[in-house]
């Protein structure tokens, strides 16, 4: 018997083909997601040197970074990302790629259409040319973003050289007090402010704890989603009952018997109790309020209920970290003491495959319900997919949306990154549920605060920010 | 790819924690579906006002670090999306090594792939740096970095040193490697599309 070890080595150990001495080791990946925008170059790569794909079966595209949120039938007025949608359609002819294209009704932001089509499994390496790849470990997967030229190795060889990460522990305890005001949002960006946005460096995060096994697989993936903002190379929950029923009857998961088969393996992927962690941290839930990102990176948050911290006190002594923030302060333009609920904010985002999934909707909704967005706002919704669309469609929440003004859009990944016409203009000020408040993120002079769908549906509906837990 | 020899230059001094992809190259430049030529926007909203003119205050701008061939920087540097472009434009623009005290795992495997060294040094031999601005040689094969008055020693995998040194190209080398990748594809691979499963 093996001594102890975590499902991260578990997984590790089960895809290692070969390890250099001294070295990173070659794993082998079972699933490889591909968009528009970090592959041309990698295909180009390919046809240079005149390689294949080595199997295209385990490949998947979509389109989703730069595609036009409004209705699908007009066409792409911007000709650059035309072209590169285009490209990536040529690619996939070429080499033999499934593609969920513009006009699929499988079409979304890849890290929703992975689990959505049961592409994202237990047990098994998933990579993608994106950093948020770590959505996909709420599945107890090891899922992580890699570089363009890590793209064209991975379709290549089917196999990419790693050195082994670390192991982290993230322990979240306790229950919340409210589940509908205090969210998985509202936990993983504590967790980013506690540890910083590199106390992640070099390790996998595995959560665990009553907190996370409350948790639904949706808010999971928005938990594993911002690993990445915490610096992690990937994080993950081992798998549970909530991941089997999930699988049932989704189109590339194991079906009947080799579900049956799968599960019992499943089962296995636990971390073994006497395992060890190189680092561990634990947090309890039980008191978390709804959080507020007031600065330039994920890790400057606070609660909705305090004020935009001074530099002096978010810095701890460190003069980097007080520059730092005084250079936010001064993009975002806050001052120092000013209270959370006195921020007004211009837009409304709810959207990006941290928080664009059907309960991320619905919770939303709930919200806007027979209320109004406030005059001086713009806010829409951005469905993570064609299929949260359609479902969240069947459920009416578009003309929830719709009648308390709010603009119901296409999928993709549209103001998460700007690429797309969706963008904020200089010195607007937005609530979003993306993952990224740096600058210009979501447009040149943008001003980002990052949080939960209810809080931006709460924001759009006041003008400035509120403690949803009054609300709900 | 140019094999990595002995480097010697002054350093271009970006005296800011936490520098991010998107600041190093915007989302608006990432449509491009060519590898090359992304130097000029290189922290373009750093470097240029909205009206495309640059902005005298920032570093890049400053005649005096002109053609300099390393970038000094501070913790954590390449946070944030994994956009290769980034290495890319540091690489385009001139620069063949980076040195700061930490770097984001993917920034700093990206910059493996493209000739560009990332060197971690302790933060008071960054410090040093950032307030003394002498002339710096790297020597990948020795691992050092020397000035005038010491040397200093760093870490990299002997891996991806022999990659950088012989500018070799790690797919042909995987390729080596495909009886492995072959046998464990017929013996261990778990989940292929089939629903067969192999455990
Ligand atoms: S929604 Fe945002 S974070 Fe997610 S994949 Fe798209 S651009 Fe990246």
């Amino acid at each position: 018997m093996a001594s102890a070890r975590t499902i991260f080595e578990k997984i590790w150990d089960n895809h290692v083909i070969y390890t250099r001495e001294n070295g990173p080791s070659l794993l082998y990946i079972d699933r490889h997601l591909v968009h528009e925008v970090t592959s041309p170059q990698a295909f180009d790569g390919l046809r240079l040197n005149r390689r294949k794909v080595r199997r295209p079966d385990l490949t998947f595209a979509t389109m989703d970074h730069n595609v036009p949120t409004t209705a699908r039938s007009l066409p792409i007025v911007d000709q650059i990302s035309a072209t590169q949608i285009r490209t990536l359609a040529q690619n996939c002819k070429e080499f033999g790629i499934p593609l969920f294209d513009m006009q699929s009704p499988d079409q979304g932001i890849v890290h929703v259409i992975g689990p959505e089509l049961g592409i994202t499994l237990p047990g098994t390496t998933i990579v993608c040319g994106d950093s948020h790849t770590s959505t996909h470990g709420a599945f107890g997967a090891f899922a992580l973003g890699i570089g363009t030229s890590e793209v064209e190795h991975v379709l290549a060889t089917q196999t990419l050289w790693l050195d082994r990460p670390k192991t982290f522990a993230i322990n979240l305890e306790g229950l919340r007090k409210n589940n509908h005001a205090v969210t998985a949002k509202d936990m993983i960006l504590h967790v980013i402010r506690t540890i910083g946005t590199a106390g992640g460096t070099g390790y996998v995060f595995e959560y665990r704890g009553t907190a996370v096994s409350d948790l639904s697989m949706e808010q999971r993936m928005t938990i594993c989603n911002m690993s990445i903002e915490g610096g992690a190379r990937a994080g993950l929950v081992a798998p549970d009952n909530k991941t089997f029923d999930y699988l049932q009857d989704r189109r590339y998961a194991p079906k009947g018997d080799d579900l049956d088969k799968a599960i019992e393996y499943w089962k296995g992927l636990q971390t073994d109790a006497s395992a060890t962690y190189d680092k561990s941290v634990t947090f309890d839930v039980g008191q978390l309020a709804p959080q507020v990102s007031w600065g330039t990176n994920p890790g400057m948050v606070v609660s909705v209920s305090d004020s935009v911290p001074h530099p002096d006190e978010y810095a701890r002594g460190n003069e980097n970290e007080r520059k730092a923030a005084l250079r936010s302060l001064e993009y975002m333009a806050l001052k120092a003491g000013t209270p959370i609920t006195d921020i007004k904010v211009d837009r409304v985002f709810i959207g990006s495959c941290t928080n664009s999934r059907l309960e991320d909707l619905v919770e939303a909704s709930l919200v806007v319900k027979g209320r109004h967005v406030s005059p001086s706002v713009r806010a829409m919704v951005v469905p993570g997919s064609q299929h949260v669309k359609t479902a969240a469609e069947s459920l009416g929440l578009d003309k929830v949306f719709i009648d308390a003004g709010f603009e119901w859009r296409e999928s993709g990944c549209s103001m998460c990154l700007g690429m797309n016409p969706d963008i904020l203009a200089p010195g607007e000020r937005c609530a979003s549920t993306s993952n990224r408040n740096f600058e210009g993120r979501q447009g040149t002079g943008g001003r980002t605060h990052l949080v939960s769908p209810v809080m931006a549906a709460a924001a759009a509906i006041k003008g400035h920010f509120v403690d949803v837990r009054e609300w709900l | 790819m140019e094999p990595f020899a002995i480097l010697r230059s002054k350093a271009t001094p970006l005296d800011r924690v936490n520098v991010d992809t998107d600041q190093i190259v915007p989302k608006q430049f990432l449509k491009l579906i060519h590898r090359t030529g992304f130097g000029k926007y290189l922290f373009y909203d750093w470097r240029f006002d909205s009206d495309g003119k640059p902005r005298k205050d920032f570093v890049l701008n400053d005649k005096k670090y002109a053609g300099r061939k390393i970038l000094l920087a501070r913790d954590n540097f390449g946070s944030g999306s994994s956009r290769e472009h980034a290495a890319w434009a540091i690489e385009d623009y001139g620069f063949r090594a980076v040195i700061a005290p930490s770097f984001a795992d993917i920034f700093y495997n990206n910059c493996f792939k493209n000739g560009l060294l990332p060197v971690r040094l302790a933060v008071e031999d960054v410090d040093y740096l950032f307030k003394n601005d002498v002339e710096i040689t790297i020597d990948l094969s020795k691992q050092t970095v020397s000035i005038p008055s010491k040397t200093m020693h760093f870490e990299v995998d002997e891996f991806r040193k022999k990659l950088l040194l012989e500018g070799l190209d790690s797919i042909g080398l995987t390729m080596q490697l495909e009886k492995e990748i072959s046998r464990y594809e017929r013996e261990k691979q778990m989940f292929p599309p089939s629903d067969k499963i192999f455990i």
